[in-house]
């Protein structure tokens, strides 16, 4: 191989290089892409149990207690209201 | 709603709320995601609930501005703090799900930056009521509009744009066991969703005979 074929080699090479490199090294740092569907399992893995257990638990507690704060707010502006509606309706008879 | 139909359906809430974690407990594991996917029986009933608020909101801020009517605008003010309230627990239990499966809390993707931008639109739609003052409520309807206008995009966003949120096809596609365990706590959102639209309607009804009787106050 005459030196030149081994320098025509060579800018291949770094031109192939070049080209691919940066798309293989980016192709480790890509989003995991978008489950189609759910497939169910019959255990959940050992490892995963404990670290998922307190998610779960937050995120079902904090759905309770944002509804429950808000019916509660209904029921307080309710009982506010109706005591305005009685008082207004006691000086409008009393006229 | 009359009282008899309102207890009835608040009744009927309560027991399928009761029996939600039964179900959901009875729901099978999630293959790459494990225990942490049974957030989805609450998380994405919170986001159809909030569509439909936002949509009866929208329908009823129309049927206001074209045709003036005061009951149509009390509908749309109480679906709208429904639409604010199951946004927020959307949002809640969204990033608890995403920090087990994604590994991180939040993501500015497209579904996700939609879905904070339509909880923001409803939160500026109820501050604009409470502090807009007189003609507020034209203006907020407007605002309701363009929320609802904003649902569709919002719903095919994980079909369209390049995200790690899970797509639409996640819930046709659902296994038996998911299936009825998720269907379940959908109508529970929705039979809570009636009854609570119907208490927030009443309270501004009555809200409107305050305004009435100061005003016949005022006559004398």
């Amino acid at each position: 191989m005459t030196w030149g074929r081994v320098g025509a080699l060579a800018i291949v090479v770094l031109a192939l290089g070049m080209a691919l490199g940066p798309t293989v090294a980016e192709a480790g740092l890509q989003p995991q892409p978008a489950l189609d569907e759910f497939v169910p399992m019959d255990q959940v893995p050992p490892e995963d149990q404990l670290p998922a257990a307190p998610l779960l638990i937050a995120a079902y507690s904090l759905v309770w207690v944002c509804v429950f704060g808000y019916l509660w707010s209904i029921w307080r502006r309710m009982a506010t209201v109706e005591r305005e509606i009685a008082e207004l309706s006691r000086r409008l008879s009393d006229r | 709603m009359n009282q008899r139909m309102f207890v009835v359906v608040g009744a009927a809430a309560v027991l399928m709320f009761a029996f939600a974690p039964l179900m959901i407990a009875w729901a099978p594991y999630e293959s790459t995601m494990g225990l942490v996917q049974k957030v989805f029986y609450f998380h994405v009933p919170a986001w159809f609930v909030m569509f439909l608020a936002i949509f009866v909101s929208g329908i009823a801020s129309a049927v206001h501005l074209a045709k003036d009517r005061p009951a149509a605008d009390r509908l749309a003010l109480s679906a709208a703090e429904l639409a604010t309230l199951f946004g927020a627990i959307g949002l809640i239990t969204g990033p608890l799900w995403a920090r087990k499966s994604w590994g991180v809390w939040w993501q500015w993707d497209a579904r996700l930056t939609m879905a904070i931008i339509l909880e923001l639109i409803f939160v500026a739609y109820l501050l604009l009521r409470k502090y807009g003052g007189a003609g507020s409520d034209k203006l907020a309807a407007g605002l309701a509009l363009f929320g609802m206008a904003n649902v569709p995009f919002l719903y095919i966003s994980v079909n369209v744009w390049r995200t790690i949120h899970p797509r639409t096809s996640v819930v046709p596609t659902l296994g038996p066991g998911m299936f009825g365990a998720f269907w379940w706590c959908v109508v529970a959102f929705l039979l809570l969703f009636v009854v609570v639209v119907a208490a927030r309607t009443r309270l501004e009804e009555q809200r409107a005979r305050v305004d009435d009787l100061h005003l016949a106050l005022e006559d004398y």
